[in-house]
């Protein structure tokens, strides 16, 4: 059952050139589905879209079939940086959602807290996050957008900015938490190894037209083989992705 | 020679040498020179009128605090207000920040008189004219704190549902601390000194009355004295400021680290 729909959606900033155009794509229960597209090719604009943030000239979003058209608060946004406060400890950090939601300081703190050794930061509440880790600040961030919304995530980029080796261990830590959190993820990538990784379906932005030109399933179980990045079929995922962009650019 | 050490030669000793140096060589122009004592006192003649009007000077100095103390109260709750009001409406910074702007470069020693004609000789036109000094720094230290808030944040906040209101309160407020204090170091100076000089133009009590009162009988030691006393009170109030930063703002440390991790 699609829990996240957008239907038809076409937005432009100056009224002249669609940013995005006719964009319709669903999200399952559980599912995690990645946008492939350049930098630059509307998928934060689509983010901001279905985050309430923007208001599109045309189309819906629909969550669990009522229209949330440019309504914020609806479903957890997680941009490329973590954008924790630095001035707020970490667990005021998690638990600022709650907190915006209208829940007391101390019962947004406990519950903030109880998803500390799940997320793997047990022991960094009482810390200010210039004192985590890259690694640590995105399951922070991550720990953060669950608390606001535990059935739809938006994630762009979540991993860009980090080291290949955190990059890499946080893909399995996020591969083996999503299996047990069920959050149903809309995720932004431009890293097609990543996208293969971590996804259900993968659907094609083409950044020049705005149009969603492919979408690709990946029939691989979850959780995923460890090894999975290593196999023939991964590989034969990659190269079917890099002939149907070759193909929409050409 | 260890990193800690370094620091705080760089910091303290190095400075305080220099001042040290400059009293030695102003005593040794004075006793050399034979320079009268109404002209340029010696530091000794400055000690020994220190030692002499202590208590004078104390009684003084606890009045114009007083002043200093409720005029930068003020100020920072009108400054902080305005600052507030201006953020949230536009209109309002467009037509307010020239006339602030202007009222900054009317000299205080001018307002000063017009203050004591209103408002006559006791307390009140002092506090106004600290208030006037103090708002300033403050309002457009808080508005560019305010202004300078990230605009990716302000997203995620809204996509989360935040109000204005939850936005002010979780981002742009503690946001614009740093902003803040560095307003409220330059105001803590100029509190005092407006407070000085709008007891030069009239009443009976503050440290300003007690300079008007020394230099009319060319007692120019005391008046080094209490010029000396006003600097070091400022200092001491900055000096403060620095440490409730430090104590209320101790994120900041942490992220000095990372930032020179990175």
């Amino acid at each position: 059952m699609a829990v996240l729909e957008v239907k038809n959606v076409t937005f432009s900033y100056d009224g002249v050139f669609d940013v995005i155009k006719d964009i319709n794509l669903i999200l399952r229960d559980g599912e995690l589905v990645s946008l492939l597209g350049i930098s630059g090719g509307g998928k934060t604009t689509l983010f901001n879209i279905i985050a309430g943030l923007y208001r599109p000239q045309q189309g819906q979003i629909l969550l669990d079939g009522e229209d949330i058209t440019g309504q914020s608060g609806k479903v957890s946004y997680m941009l490329q940086k973590d954008m924790l406060l630095p001035y707020r400890t970490v667990v005021d950090n998690v638990a600022l959602p709650l907190l915006i939601k209208g829940m007391k300081k101390k019962e947004a703190r406990k519950i903030a807290s109880d998803h500390f050794k799940q997320f793997g930061i047990e022991g960094t509440q009482k810390m200010y996050p210039g004192g985590l880790s890259g690694g640590m600040r995105q399951r922070a961030a991550l720990l953060r957008a669950y608390l606001f919304s535990a059935e739809v995530a938006l994630l762009d980029e979540p991993f860009s900015a980090l080291d290949t080796l955190t990059k890499s261990e946080l893909h399995r830590w996020y591969l083996d938490m999503m299996n047990n959190i069920k959050l149903s993820t809309l995720f932004i990538t431009h890293d097609i190894d990543e996208a293969i990784l971590l996804s259900d379906r993968i659907y094609l932005l083409d950044g020049k037209t705005g149009t969603l030109t492919d979408e690709i399933v990946i029939n691989e179980p979850k959780p995923r083989r460890k090894d999975f990045n290593l196999t023939d079929d991964f590989l034969r995922y990659k190269r079917d992705i890099i002939a149907r962009i070759g193909g929409a650019e050409s | 020679m260890n990193a800690k050490l370094r620091s705080t030669i760089s910091k303290i000793v190095l400075p305080l040498s220099a001042v040290v140096l400059l009293f030695v060589i102003w005593q040794l122009i004075c006793s050399f020179t034979g320079v009268p004592k109404y002209i340029l006192p010696s530091p000794r003649d400055v000690l020994a009128a220190f030692q002499k009007d202590w208590q004078l000077m104390m009684e003084h100095t606890r009045v114009t605090l007083t002043e200093t103390f409720i005029g930068l109260g003020l100020g920072i709750l009108i400054g902080f207000l305005t600052a507030v009001l201006m953020d949230r409406f536009t209109v309002l910074r467009k037509m307010i920040y020239p006339l602030i702007v202007i009222s900054q470069t009317i000299p205080t020693v001018a307002i000063a008189p017009l203050l004591v004609i209103w408002m006559g000789y006791r307390m009140l036109p002092k506090i106004v004219l600290i208030v006037l000094v103090v708002f300033f720094p403050i309002a457009i230290s808080l508005l560019e704190g305010f202004s300078a808030v990230d605009k990716d944040t302000v997203n995620l906040m809204r996509s989360m549902g935040a109000n204005r209101f939850q936005i002010f309160r979780y981002v742009k407020l503690p946001n614009s601390l740093g902003h803040f204090y560095s307003g409220l170091k330059i105001s803590v100076s100029y509190a005092v000194v407006s407070a000085v000089v709008s007891e030069w133009i009239g009443g009976t009590e503050g440290l300003g009355c007690y300079m008007t009162r020394v230099r009319k009988s060319y007692a120019s030691d005391k008046m080094f004295a209490v010029i000396i006393l006003i600097s070091v009170i400022s200092l001491i109030l900055i000096l403060l400021i620095d440490i409730l930063r430090r104590v209320s703002m101790p994120w900041e440390k942490v992220e000095y680290h990372r930032r020179r991790k990175s």
